[in-house]
């Protein structure tokens, strides 16, 4: 591995944190042009990273393809970056997301706050950071700086609808960060280590009297992940917070849910694989039950939402339920598919909530969620027409319509679009599972999965028909190319997983494989004999 | 000394959790400040209790693991008592404005019809 593709690792940290830092320096809100293409500029280098990250790691073997030793010091004393197949994938996710969102602010949501861009750029720091991290104290701290960039974003624009649901999310989520900071001194006490490798490779060792401590411990930690990741009955913050957030927010918060869910994934795997004797696949059922009560939850409340940005936000709800159901059945294939649904979902639950806003943007002022943030452009019209960004959008009606049929589809996994091949996989894994007879749970999961796809049929064909055909006196809204490109995109993301579903779901189920067999990832990150270490002893 | 230490840290968490499922902000903000002490109290006892162990032990002496003070706890301490900080005097903020648009300090932002 050459030089430059070492620090390639440490880019996703670095470069959010600099151009923020560069942001603030800059300061204030008179230079928001400068900002603003900062962040652009940021945006699409992250994705040009996370490209070439993941081609790294798709051509290497089948394990850790990158530890980045901060420091040059070795695994269990220091802190490591580690990047595979998963953190790869997700570094990705994030930065699409991310350049999508921001573009879309341009028009105008990065005016009604202050300090839109570095929070935007210290967030993506934090999610990139949680990503790659291999060491659980680190995460803790990736956690806290995304969490602290998100209670800004939340609170973008203010208003009162937005404070008090924010700060529930703050409340909730310092709540959770306390428990977080319980389970990990608890697996340190026990375990010695904070090295999530040396954590898994130790815990075989680990005497019986103590066990029974350290899964408490594990699952303390375990609970502040499913807080973010909203699991039921810890997601009641998540809709309310979720539905008044500025839309590019939002969409970028469709992540954040998924960062539970990605520790969860790995941190469960490897700490109790199978070599872990008495603690393999410890609170198995908790996940899987507790993912299927979330899909029922999300999905009555998909349909008794009334707007389309609580829509959007029960939406998450199910997609998070059901990654962590499948998650919780611990089967490769199983997990394979889930992780394609996992991109598939956040990627429609991204376009979607940045739809909603350009739907809702034509309804009567004082119809539902939308009058709060009305009421925030004291001169709307004023600021539209002088500072117009980017051209209006002809035939707006007719691409927001095909916009948001196509969201429809990959929510609710329909034919054709990819939202019906990551079910269709996740469905045929768990009835293709191994054992003979598939059990009471996998039955109740597919029920509930295929139930969950009707029940967003419904409401969000109610909600189609309610903004686009049944109300004749609704203005047609002014729709700026910056705008709906990025929803575009989103959606032609989609269509190209649809399309390329075989190489993708090639990806997925290497990941998945690699993620239930860590021997590779353990070995990777603590064998002294690796990256640039190696080099310079070898130059000595 | 465990069970100074140990009482210490049910009084602190006890108190902040009675406090944060209170109604008002203020309630709020102090419980969680007194479960973050409980927290961090609970973080250093998890080093093991003891005074006087030596963080390096001197050059080419003999030494038990007993000997040593973990350090490792008081870092993640420090860590955690300035994100607790910052958090903290974040929420504050949001209280205060919470308090100025809806003109309440409940935490739904209205009082509830008695």
């Amino acid at each position: 591995m050459s030089r430059f593709a070492d620090h390639l690792i440490v880019a996703p940290i670095l470069l959010p944190l600099l151009a923020g830092a560069i942001m603030l320096v800059l300061g204030g809100e008179c230079r928001r042009n400068v900002n603003a293409a900062i962040n652009v500029v940021t945006s699409f280098s992250l994705l040009c990273v996370s490209l070439m990250l993941i081609r790294t790691v798709d051509v290497g073997p089948a394990g850790v393809t990158g530890v980045y030793r901060l420091g040059d010091w070795p695994a269990p004393f220091a802190i490591v970056l580690v990047v595979d197949r998963l953190a790869a994938l997700m570094v990705l996710l994030t930065s699409l997301l991310a350049t999508a969102a921001v573009v879309f602010s341009l028009a105008r949501w990065h005016r009604v706050g202050v300090l839109f861009h570095p929070l935007f750029q210290f967030l993506l720091m934090g999610v990139n950071g949680a990503f790659l991290t291999g060491d659980l104290f680190n995460l803790f701290v990736f956690f806290e700086v995304l969490l602290a960039a998100s209670y800004g974003l939340a609170l973008h624009g203010s208003g009162a609808a937005r404070v008090t649901a924010g700060m529930h999310y703050i409340v909730i989520n310092l709540a959770a960060s306390l428990l977080f900071l319980i389970g990990v001194s608890l697996i340190y006490g026990i375990a010695g280590t904070l090295n999530m490798a040396d954590l898994a490779a130790r815990i075989p060792a680990i005497r019986t009297e103590d066990r029974a401590l350290f899964e408490a411990g594990a699952s303390i930690l375990g609970i502040a992940f499913l807080v973010k990741a909203g699991m039921w009955p810890l997601c009641f913050w998540l809709p309310a917070t979720y539905a008044v957030a500025p839309p590019p927010v939002a969409s970028m918060f469709a992540i954040l849910t998924k960062v539970g869910a990605y520790i969860v994934l790995r941190l469960w795997l490897l700490l109790f694989r199978p070599e872990a004797a008495a603690s393999t696949q410890f609170g198995a059922d908790w996940l899987l039950w507790g993912g299927i009560a979330t899909i029922v939850f999300g999905t009555i409340g998909v349909l008794a939402s009334q707007d389309m940005a609580r829509l959007a936000a029960y939406s998450v709800l199910v997609s998070s339920g059901t990654v962590l159901a499948a998650i919780g059945m611990g089967q490769p294939a199983i997990t394979g598919a889930a992780l394609f649904y996992l991109v598939s979902s956040t990627l429609g639950l991204s376009a979607f909530f940045l739809l909603v806003e350009l739907v809702e943007r034509g309804r009567e002022p004082g119809a539902d969620m939308i009058a709060v943030t009305r009421e925030l452009y004291g001169e709307e019209g004023d600021v539209d027409d002088s500072t117009e960004v980017g051209i209006a959008v002809p035939v707006t009606m007719g691409f927001l319509g095909m916009a948001f049929i196509g969201c429809t589809l990959i929510i609710s996994g329909l034919p054709p679009l990819s939202g019906f091949i990551a079910k269709f996989a996740l469905l045929a894994a768990a009835l293709g599972s191994p054992s003979a007879a598939i059990s009471t749970a996998t039955w109740t999961f597919l029920v509930v999965l295929i139930l969950a796809g009707l029940a967003a049929v419904v409401s969000l064909t109610r909600a189609g028909i309610h903004a686009f055909w049944a109300s004749p006196e609704r203005t047609v809204p002014r729709v700026r190319l910056i705008e709906l490109a990025p929803v575009i995109l989103l959606l032609l993301l989609c269509g190209v997983q649809t399309i390329q579903a075989g190489p993708v779901m090639r990806y997925m189920q290497a990941t998945a494989q690699s993620l239930h067999v860590p021997d590779d990832y353990i070995r990777g990150v603590l064998s002294p004999v690796n990256g640039r270490i190696d080099h310079r002893k070898g130059g000595a | 000394m465990e069970i100074v230490l140990a009482l210490g840290i049910g009084v602190l968490a006890g108190s902040g959790v009675w406090l944060m499922l209170g109604p008002r902000t203020f309630q709020v903000i102090v419980g969680l400040s007194l479960l973050s002490y409980g927290v961090n109290l609970f973080i250093i006892s998890m080093g093991r209790l003891g005074t006087g162990g030596a963080p390096i032990l001197a050059e080419k002496t003999a030494g038990a693991a007993s000997q040593f003070a973990d350090s490792l706890p008081q870092a993640l301490v420090l860590t955690a008592i300035v994100i607790s900080f910052a958090t903290t005097a974040l929420l504050l903020v949001v209280l205060l404005a919470a308090r100025g648009l809806t003109g309440t300090d409940h935490v739904d932002g209205r009082e509830p019809e008695a």
